[in-house]
């Protein structure tokens, strides 16, 4: 990388943290629904862990994995926003008229959300352990959860920047957001995939990458080192972020149609 | 491969076509010399903005060619644009940063050294009276100070030539003459060259050395102010009769004095033939025939006349026929 393509990356992003956490309204809900949810489902679902082949007897630490992949979601509503913001009062032209590369702007844009979740990451992981939940894995798991964790939002906010690159407007962006709800919830958001017993729902949860995400972090917090858990939990992230980042890429080709 | 003879801004033939929409730009012929500020008048949706697009390589034209900076504005955008300012219709500044940290993320932007980014920005944000404010979010700016960070963002980069699109639309009077203010400056200053949009006449009137006057797509006239109102030539005389049942005499004993204009309704306006008509012999011949009126008022042709005497229509009244065209485009059709 050169030095003028790092600078174009580092200075794209210092703007996309900054506008990020002056945003109260966009970081606050990142992290408090989340964790209300955890509470929630902490207290209410333990009876759930009663169930044959359910994995441990705390839901705390079972449903901790889920707040990552939520904070996820609400992360990638955030960089979409900022992007169909910066299309819509036509801050995008005036990047347009610089020496900007369109790689620097697509990667400095998403640092914001990567930085997000950073915080969500860490503030989940001392809330949840804090309030009793298990991390098996040990003190070297704490990395590797915020990793794939970082690799989930990349792939949620890549498709939330590809939205707004592609249709330059806020609200759709903000439509995605029940969407990404539905395929949370049609996961193995509540219930590991073998104690589901009903049929087709267990066989979309085993279609749906999401359960994988969210099975790589549990078996951390489960488990302890589960190669093949955390395998899928990196190629289901990893493939997401590689899949928004292309789309994205593409959309801010045709977006970006200086000569 | 940049010509140093060339013209600051040159464009043969220019033409934009929109996908099912209209030719909003259809052959334009341009010529702006280096120094000089080029006013480009016309009401909204006239093509102004699509030209601006066309000439910063934000938007490629469908057909025809244009230099600015020596530079063709297809095969050479990247060296089009590290030698231009933009000020585009919206002043597009992020609400969550300041006005210095809009400075320097413009100027590391143009690979500026990070020495030169705090000097330079905080030059010109001297320059355009924002000093004070610098350190306040631009969410809290008033609309004019808003406009002049843009143009101070605009000239991070020591640009050449600037194109302003409209800069003053929205604006309170006070704002708009401080803007107009620092454009003179600059032009003396520095020799910056403006590619100047706009829908007000007297913004043009007062900044442009040249103008041309763009409706629905085409350059319709062009020239200096003064070349322009000398096409036109003749003033015209108005006339409100004290007594309304009095206007259709008025309006005949203006006539012998020549043709009729639109005017206002409660009168009658007529642009004088020319010779030895002055406004003493109108007022004889209203005297002759007992006519007492309210208003009298001899106009020197203006830059509104010569948008009407070019295009058949005021300013304001091609305004509102686009609006209402835009109106009626989105009108849903009645089952």
């Amino acid at each position: 990388m050169n030095a003028a393509l790092a600078l174009q990356i580092g200075t794209v992003a210092r703007r996309s943290i900054v506008r990020t956490m002056r945003q109260p309204a966009m970081v606050v809900p990142a992290l408090v629904f989340p964790l209300l949810l955890l509470s929630i489902n902490s207290g209410g679902l333990h009876a759930a862990t009663r169930l044959p082949g359910f994995p441990t007897d705390s839901y705390l630490t079972f449903a901790l994995g889920l707040t990552f992949v939520q904070g996820a979601m609400f992360a990638a509503m955030s960089a979409g926003t900022n992007v169909a913001m910066d299309i819509e009062t036509g801050f995008f032209n005036r990047l347009s008229l610089t020496p900007l590369r369109r790689v620097a702007l697509l990667l400095g844009q998403l640092s914001g959300v990567v930085v997000l979740a950073l915080i969500q990451a860490t503030t989940f992981l001392v809330v949840g352990l804090t309030a009793g939940a298990g991390l098996k894995a040990g003190p070297l798991g704490v990395p590797v959860i915020v990793a794939i964790s970082l690799l989930t939002t990349l792939g949620f906010g890549s498709i939330g920047a590809f939205v707004a690159l592609r249709t330059g407007s806020g609200e759709t962006v903000q439509g995605l957001f029940p969407l990404f709800f539905a395929t949370l919830f049609l996961s193995s958001m509540a219930l590991p995939r073998n104690v589901i017993e009903i049929h087709w729902f267990r066989t979309v949860a085993t279609w749906n990458p999401v359960s994988y995400m969210l099975e790589g972090i549990r078996s951390l917090l489960i488990d302890g080192w589960n190669g093949e858990a955390l395998a899928l939990g990196f190629l289901a992230s990893g493939g997401l972020a590689l899949v928004g980042l292309v789309a994205a890429s593409s959309a801010l080709k045709t977006r970006m149609v200086r000569t | 491969m940049s010509d140093p003879s060339a013209a600051a801004i040159e464009a043969e033939s220019l033409v934009r076509v929109f996908k099912k929409g209209p030719r909003a730009v259809d052959g334009i012929d341009l010529r702006v010399e280096h120094g000089e500020v080029y006013g480009f008048l016309g009401p909204n949706g006239a093509g102004k903005s699509t030209t601006v697009h066309m000439l910063t390589t934000l938007l490629p034209p469908t057909e025809g060619t244009a230099r600015v900076a020596g530079y063709d504005i297809v095969k050479e955008g990247p060296q089009v644009r590290s030698s231009i300012g933009a000020a585009l219709q919206e002043a597009a500044l992020d609400p969550f940063l300041t006005g210095r940290e809009h400075m320097r993320f413009q100027a590391a932007l143009h690979s500026i050294p990070r020495e030169e980014r705090r000097q330079r920005g905080d030059q010109l944000l001297e320059r355009v009276g924002l000093s004070d404010a610098a350190d306040r979010k631009v969410g809290g700016y008033s609309g004019g100070m808003k406009r002049r960070l843009d143009l101070a963002l605009a000239l991070i980069h020591e640009p050449r030539i600037l194109f302003l699109d409209e800069p003053t639309t929205g604006l309170d009077p006070q704002s708009r003459t401080a803007l107009w203010e620092e454009v003179q400056r600059l032009v003396a200053d520095r020799g910056v060259t403006v590619f100047l949009t706009t829908q007000y006449l007297e913004e043009a009137d007062i900044l442009a050395r040249r103008i041309g006057i763009i409706d629905n797509g085409k350059i319709v006239a062009e020239g200096t102010p003064n070349e322009l109102k000398a096409q036109i030539g003749r003033p015209s005389v108005e006339a409100i009769p004290l007594e309304p049942e009095d206007l259709g005499r008025v309006t005949e004993v203006l006539e012998r004095f020549g043709e009729p204009v639109p005017g206002t309704p409660r009168g009658a306006t007529v642009r004088l033939s020319g010779g030895d008509v002055t406004l003493a012999s109108v007022v004889r011949a209203l005297d002759a025939e007992d006519l007492q009126v309210e208003h009298l008022q001899l106009h020197q042709p203006s830059l509104s006349d010569v948008f009407l005497a070019k295009t058949g229509r005021s300013l304001e009244g091609a305004a509102r026929e686009h609006e209402q065209a835009q109106e009626d485009a989105e009108e849903p059709v009645a089952a």
